[in-house]
């Protein structure tokens, strides 16, 4: 076998205009744009292309084109969009997505994605939880598997054209395969350039550029379950952290009520939430659709009080309010979890979620065939026979980068982000559906921003800091250079576990404390992790570095955490229960003080008036102090 | 916790390798890859081996259990003996990297050889109307989640690299069909599929078919309706006509040319290496 052979590792230089660190759908979105604004651009990708997370999404991509329900428009997808953010949303965030996102769906059709029609042919949408309207245009329960190849096949498109007018289709736009970003590298305070390793044969590379967008997606491998792949480690988190950029919103992380909790293998693996928007309905041991009994009082007057109304709604939705199991998914997750710890839970400790019953089988296989097929393989069960078991697991992230909402900069000059990444969109608790359409229009931004920029520096390119690359290639190569130390898979693990035993997704400050007491001796041991065999294609070396990523941000999850005295979206501190209007107004900030993680607070900027007139004056009472409110009277009609 | 399961698994690199036993934990309702995972972390850390979703959408995971092409993710322990030893090796069609990890660059090549998805340029954005009866064939090859597991076993490359050059293989072989079938393309790759992709290289065996994890059906869906398509453009009297007259009333679609350069710095170097260290049984 390979001998670590560290001593061959010299570093190649890979200049670019633009590198674009993830290939999911919010970095092949950016790169696709830079691209068309002219600048030579790198897509650095941890996988092979077109394996990112994107692929699992399922249920859709949320755009107001009214296809379904010509009532729906940008106005109304904002609105639901801050409601499922409990008002904590970035506006403009929130306010640019509403806009942007149909333009961005009709794009990919242009692009070749074959989304599924409505009867005159246009573009159809679905139900999901919390949005007023059918929204989500979809491919059955297969939407960011098209979506992700779509936009590889975009970038390949692009490539042929550049064969035919330059004579290499890697002439303006190239894809890094199976490539890991280990550290940003800058001169001075701006950004320079990423410093890395090829997977493959695990030699060291850096690209010099001006301009890097950060699109790694999330940070579910901080959890025990959750329904992330191993991708995500929070890289993009972390580099901006290190690099000096902030983050914000990170005590908020997404518990998805619905994944496979049997058999333990798939514990997490997600379970669309279309189940629900198809029809499907929760019930415990006892067979009651316990949802009714979880409406809070924020959404009372929009969602059905009896099982009769729910039903009405899927058939006249304008006479009927929402059935609640479409409540947003923090108050349904919060609802399975209280069921299950009620002693009302399934056999492997979920609960049913029946779609059986519900629909004929035929149209369950046409609409889920996904997760027929998952259940089918994976659980022997039958869906069209049976109710699956499902619980709450670890899937997103609405915390990330500050950005600019316009062009998606950080606060380092040349540092960009875009998608899960990047936090303020979702507020405190994203809508499903709201991640595919965020990943299209602030990818766009990004990328645009990003050429933007490098077209404003001109002449005057960073250089890369040779001390930095220098010190950033020791850093990775010390696992293989330390003859004892730990094993990184269980400390991983143990990581994994405090987290989503004590920072999950109910919390207290007893717990919280707990958990930053065992990071702080997990911390110690992840600084001398040890890796076996040789830099080629090695999962354990690779771990070894992820670690300090996942240190990183579970610190930033469990100190915003502490922070926050209140519960709203995807966080929920059973010692400070209830939303607070004082705490809406702030954002907790995290950047890196040494090597030291420091919270501080930052006030929230007072949305836009005419943003704010789109709401009326009750529902912004349930949020806002009294004055934060428009002065009454004043109410738009 | 459960039972030791007894493993085979193929170690090595481009250079050599060979099969190794090991000893695992296995418990119920897992499958190969969970046991891979558990060898990597408590026997085996740098094993390599390709995932991601662990959920049968990525398409990364694609091995050879027991000498047939699966998904690790997606391949329950129950499906075997209690004492059976399983057997896991890496596609046997693509060049080892190292252990279980495959370089299928070849794949990425061809993708960018075939003309992309040509829309009529006057349709403006949303302007697209397309009946779910007519996209419904293009959805279903879009399905595929590349994992190339037909690609593998396909016999006019499994163990014949000499036709590699000439045969696109039944993933993109598919990918022309699902073009060709797309409502709102107006290219014609009929011509090329067959003198360019080798389309009449496939005899449709049906092993493509039988291996995809997607249950796509390749071969009746996508391979024979473009054979026909084939034939009815080349024996097309019209086209014949206009040839022989040098007035060419048919547009075919050519291949995308251009240099390849190979899919990312990580790619170039196994290239280089003839032979390409397939493992040997």
């Amino acid at each position: 076998m390979t001998e670590p052979s560290v001593t061959d590792t010299e570093i190649e230089r890979l200049p670019f205009d633009v590198v674009v660190i993830g290939a999911g759908g919010s970095g092949l979105r950016a790169a696709i744009e830079a691209r068309q604004a002219g600048k030579r651009t790198a897509i650095i990708s941890k996988s092979l292309f077109g394996k990112a997370h994107t692929v699992m999404a399922e249920g859709g991509c949320a755009a107001a084109m009214g296809n379904v329900n010509p009532n729906d428009n940008w106005m109304v997808h904002f609105r639901d969009t801050m409601r499922g953010g409990k008002f904590l949303n970035n506006w403009r965030m929130a306010e640019l997505h509403a806009k942007e996102a149909p333009d961005r769906v009709y794009e990919l059709e242009a692009w070749g994605a074959v989304f599924d029609r409505t009867k005159e042919g246009k573009i159809s949408q679905r139900n999901f939880g919390g949005h007023e309207y059918p929204r989500l245009a979809h491919v059955g329960d297969r939407t960011g598997l098209e979506m992700i190849r779509t936009l590889q096949q975009k970038v390949v498109a692009m490539q042929q054209q550049d064969a035919i007018d330059l004579g290499d289709p890697e002439a303006m736009i190239k894809v890094y395969a199976e490539t890991t970003i280990t550290r940003l590298i800058k001169d001075g305070e701006r950004v320079a350039g990423a410093f890395g390793y090829v997977r493959q044969t695990g030699r060291f590379v850096v690209f010099d550029a001006p301009a890097v967008v950060l699109a790694t997606g999330g940070i579910g491998k901080t959890f025990k379950v959750t329904s992330n792949s191993w991708e995500y480690t929070g890289d993009g988190h972390a580099l901006a952290l290190l690099a000096g950029a902030k983050l914000l919103n990170m005590e908020f992380v997404q518990f998805h009520p619905t994944h496979m909790v049997w058999p333990l293998s798939v514990r997490g693996l997600l379970v669309t939430e279309s189940v629900r928007g198809d029809g499907g309905v929760l019930r415990n041991s006892q067979g009651e659709r316990f949802m009714f009994n979880y409406v809070p009082d924020v959404f009372r007057d929009k969602y059905a009080e009896t099982e009769e109304e729910a039903d009405r709604w899927y058939s006249d939705p304008d006479h009927n309010r929402r059935p609640p199991e479409l409540l947003p998914r923090d108050e349904v997750a919060r609802a399975n979890n209280a069921e299950v710890k009620a002693g009302r839970g399934s056999p492997h400790g979920g609960v049913f979620l029946d779609i059986a019953s519900r629909l004929p089988a035929e149209e369950i296989l046409r609409r889920l065939p996904s997760m027929y097929h998952q259940f089918k393989e994976l659980a022997d069960v039958d869906i069209t026979k049976e109710p699956m078991e499902v619980g709450p697991a670890q899937h997103y992230v609405m915390g990330g980068v500050e950005v600019d909402p316009d062009t998606g900069e950080s606060c380092v000059p040349g540092l960009f982000a875009a998608g899960e990444v990047s936090g303020g969109m979702h507020g405190s608790n994203r809508l499903g559906g709201n991640s595919l359409s965020d990943l299209l229009v602030f990818g766009r931004r990004a990328g645009l921003g990003a050429a933007e920029y490098v077209a404003r520096i001109g002449a005057k390119r960073p250089t890369p800091s040779e001390g930095e690359i220098a010190a950033a290639r020791a850093e990775a190569l010390a696992p293989f250079e330390r003859t004892v130390g730990e094993n990184p898979y269980t400390v991983h693990s143990q990581v994994q576990e405090t987290m989503f035993s004590l920072v999950g997704i109910i919390r207290t400050e007893a717990e919280i404390k707990q958990a930053l007491a065992e990071l702080a001796k997990l911390r110690e041991r992840a600084a001398v992790v040890r890796a076996e065999g040789g830099p080629a294609y090695n999962p354990g070396w690779h771990l070894a570095l992820d670690l300090r990523n996942i240190m990183l941000i579970a610190e930033c999850v469990a100190q915003a955490a502490l922070e926050r005295r209140e519960s709203r979206g995807g966080h929920t501190r059973e010692d400070c229960p209830g939303m607070n209007p004082q705490w809406r107004k702030v954002n907790l900030m995290l950047s890196l003080d040494g090597d030291k993680v420091a919270l501080t607070r930052q006030p929230m900027l007072p949305m836009r008036p005419d943003l704010l007139g789109l709401f009326e004056r009750s529902e912004l009472k349930k949020y806002y102090t009294e004055e934060e409110l428009p002065p009454a009277g004043e109410e738009k009609v | 916790m459960g039972n030791k399961v007894k493993l085979r698994v193929w170690r090595g690199d481009a250079g050599k390798g060979d099969l190794v036993d090991y000893e695992v934990e296995s418990n119920e309702g897992e499958v190969v890859l969970d046991v891979l995972h558990r060898l990597q972390a408590t026997q085996a850390g740098d094993l390599a081996v390709r995932w991601n979703c662990k959920a049968g959408k990525c398409g990364s995971c694609s091995m050879e259990i027991n000498g047939r092409p699966r998904l690790g993710c997606m391949t329950r322990m129950s499906l075997f003996e209690p004492d059976e030893t399983i057997t896991v090796t890496p596609m046997r069609t693509f060049p080892v990297i190292r252990d279980l990890v495959t370089d299928v660059s070849f794949n990425f090549e061809k993708a960018r050889q075939i003309p992309s998805f040509t829309p009529d340029p006057s349709i403006g954005l949303g302007e697209f109307r397309m009946q779910q009866v007519d996209v419904q064939r293009s959805q279903e090859f879009r399905k595929c989640i590349e994992c190339f597991l037909c690609q593998n076993v396909c016999h006019v490359i499994r163990d014949h690299e000499e036709n590699m050059p000439a045969y696109a293989g039944p993933r993109f072989l598919m990918r022309i069909a699902e073009l060709e079938m797309h409502p709102a393309d107006t290219a014609d790759r009929r011509e090329i599929a067959q003198d360019d992709f080798g389309l009449g290289m496939c005899n449709i065996t049906k092993c493509c078919t039988e291996v995809c994890p997607e249950n796509i059906h390749i071969t009746d869906n996508a391979l024979i309706p473009l054979k026909e398509r084939v034939v009815s453009r080349k024996y097309d009297p019209l086209v014949w006509l206009g040839d022989k007259i040098t007035r060419r009333v048919h547009q075919d679609t050519q291949k995308v040319p251009g240099k390849s350069s190979g899919h990312g710095a990580a790619r170039s170097d196994s290239r280089a290496k003839p032979g390409r260290g397939r493992h040997q049984r």
